[in-house]
């Protein structure tokens, strides 16, 4: 399954806010453009936080096969 | 007299080219390239000339295979090597070690060359690059591990988005086998991809990758003018930044990559977003969202108070006594639109009334004539009337009766 992207979402969730904005919408469909800009705002602050700090080596082993390891950052001199 | 000395052709061409060889043995010649041609077995055969002389020359494959730039006609070389003699066809002819475009330094002209040659192939069409993501989930870094570049790299991405997601494949950047190197992992991170997509794994695939190095000399960062490089670049499915040197700094990678930063730093710009700020759009968003919702909610319900407050709804009696009062309204318009009407028929009877009477008999008779009547008929003349005869006089009041005593004519 394809995850949308976290530019499409957002994208997606500013267009929900504009039209809700306008205000021209039925209570039925504000309101559940109201419920999807809700959940697709979670999820964009979701995707943000999910994402975890990895620095990682790559480096290639057999044919296909690959392996990582932690990449050392070197203290700076500041 | 001695005989004089009788050399066989392959004799005197031998000494000729012995002669030759060791007057000759490092000779540094410049001129226009022309005539060249490559041949299969990858030597290149070519003639120097100037204003009024034409040098042959030979470049074998062995000393061609190390210059950087194609060698054309037209262009001005510094040649080196040694003149020697070609003895089956009795010609000499310069064998150059080394070759140098005049004016400029090589790498320039094979940077030039090679440019101008991928162009055409379309490799830096705009139309072909690819969007950089917004938010990549995994970051490919090509590039020395202990070099400027991935510092800056990972220095900017911190600050931005700590928690990024960074593979770095570690590669030469400069020196033999770098663009090799460099060109094999561009292929590998693509790969990597392929192979998590395969195993159907949880991972993230890299869906941007940064090529590059810090800044250096023209010499330093050569690996990036490479065709392999270019060309790897140019095959990778993943997008990629390029990012070599300083700004001033520009390679044929930065022509062929989706996007060129102009340093390793902006790279990591270009690829990583600013958590804050995209969290602030999030923010900002979900409270826009939350007051337009509520002003909709309050504006509908605002508009259901004032109908129930209605004059309608309030008092619906109220339009019933309306509705009568306009009904009598309109009856009483009606009525007197009638009577108007019949004053004015009446006016119009009136005075034909009128005309009527003045053409009437009787109002002859009230001016003082009379009418005379014999037997009922009404007499006109005397002629028939005797005398003796009852004739009867009708009056404006009343009637009398008389004899005739005498009738004139």
């Amino acid at each position: 399954m394809k995850e949308v992207p976290f530019e499409k979402a957002l994208e997606k969730l500013e267009k929900i806010v504009e039209d809700l904005e306008a205000g021209d919408l039925s209570l039925d469909a504000s309101l559940k453009k109201y419920e999807e800009g809700i959940k697709l705002a979670r999820s964009c602050q979701q995707k943000l936080e999910k994402a975890k700090k990895k620095i990682e080596i790559l480096i290639k082993k057999d044919e296909g096969m690959f392996e990582t390891e932690d990449f050392i950052e070197e203290e700076e001199d500041e | 007299m001695a005989e004089p000395r009788v050399y066989t052709v392959t004799e005197l061409t031998k000494d000729v080219r012995f002669v030759l060889e060791d007057t000759f043995d490092e000779v540094w010649v410049e001129g226009e390239v022309s005539n060249y041609t490559l041949s299969s077995a990858g030597h290149a055969y070519f003639s120097l000339k100037d204003e009024s002389s034409l040098l042959n020359c030979v470049l074998f494959k062995s000393n061609g295979a190390r210059m950087k730039f194609d060698v054309e006609n037209g262009i001005s070389v510094l040649c080196r090597g040694r003149i020697s003699v070609y003895d089956k066809r009795g010609q000499y002819q310069l064998y150059v070690s080394k070759m140098e475009p005049r004016g400029k330094g090589s790498l320039q002209m094979a940077f030039e060359q090679l440019k101008k040659k991928l162009q055409k192939e379309g490799l830096f069409d705009e139309e072909r690059k690819r969007p950089i993501p917004f938010l990549p989930s995994r970051i490919g870094v090509v590039t020395s591990p202990t070099g400027a570049a991935i510092r800056d790299i990972l220095k900017v991405s911190k600050r931005r988005y700590a928690n990024v997601e960074i593979s770095i494949r570690p590669v030469k950047v400069q020196g033999e086998g770098a663009a090799g190197e460099i060109a094999l992992a561009i292929k590998e991170l693509n790969e990597f991809n392929k192979a998590l997509s395969e195993k159907g794994s949880e991972e993230h695939p890299i869906d941007v990758m940064i090529v590059g190095r810090g800044g250096g000399s023209l010499e330093d960062l050569w690996a990036f003018n490479e065709e392999e490089v270019a060309r790897a670049i140019f095959a990778s499915g993943i997008p990629v930044i390029s990012a070599v040197g300083h700004e001033v700094d520009y390679t044929i990678s930065d022509f062929v990559a989706d996007c060129r930063a102009a340093t390793p730093s902006q790279a990591a710009e270009l690829a990583v977003p600013t958590k804050e700020e995209l969290s602030a759009r999030i923010g900002d968003s979900r409270s826009r969202l939350y007051s337009a919702a509520k002003k909709k909610i309050e504006f509908l319900e605002s508009r259901t108070l004032n109908l129930k407050e209605s004059y309608v709804l309030r008092a619906p009696m109220n339009v019933f006594l309306q509705l009568g009062q306009q009904v009598d309204e309109m009856i009483k318009t009606a009525t007197s639109r009638v009577k108007h009407l019949m004053e004015i028929k009446r006016g119009k009877f009136a005075l034909a009334a009128g005309k009527l009477d003045a053409l009437s008999p009787l109002a002859v008779l009230e001016r003082g004539y009379s009418i005379t009547f014999k037997s009922g008929k009404v007499v006109k003349e005397t002629e028939g009337l005797k005398k003796g005869e009852l004739i009867e006089t009708r009056l404006a009041k009343g009637r009398v009766a008389s004899r005739v005593e005498r009738v004139e004519k």
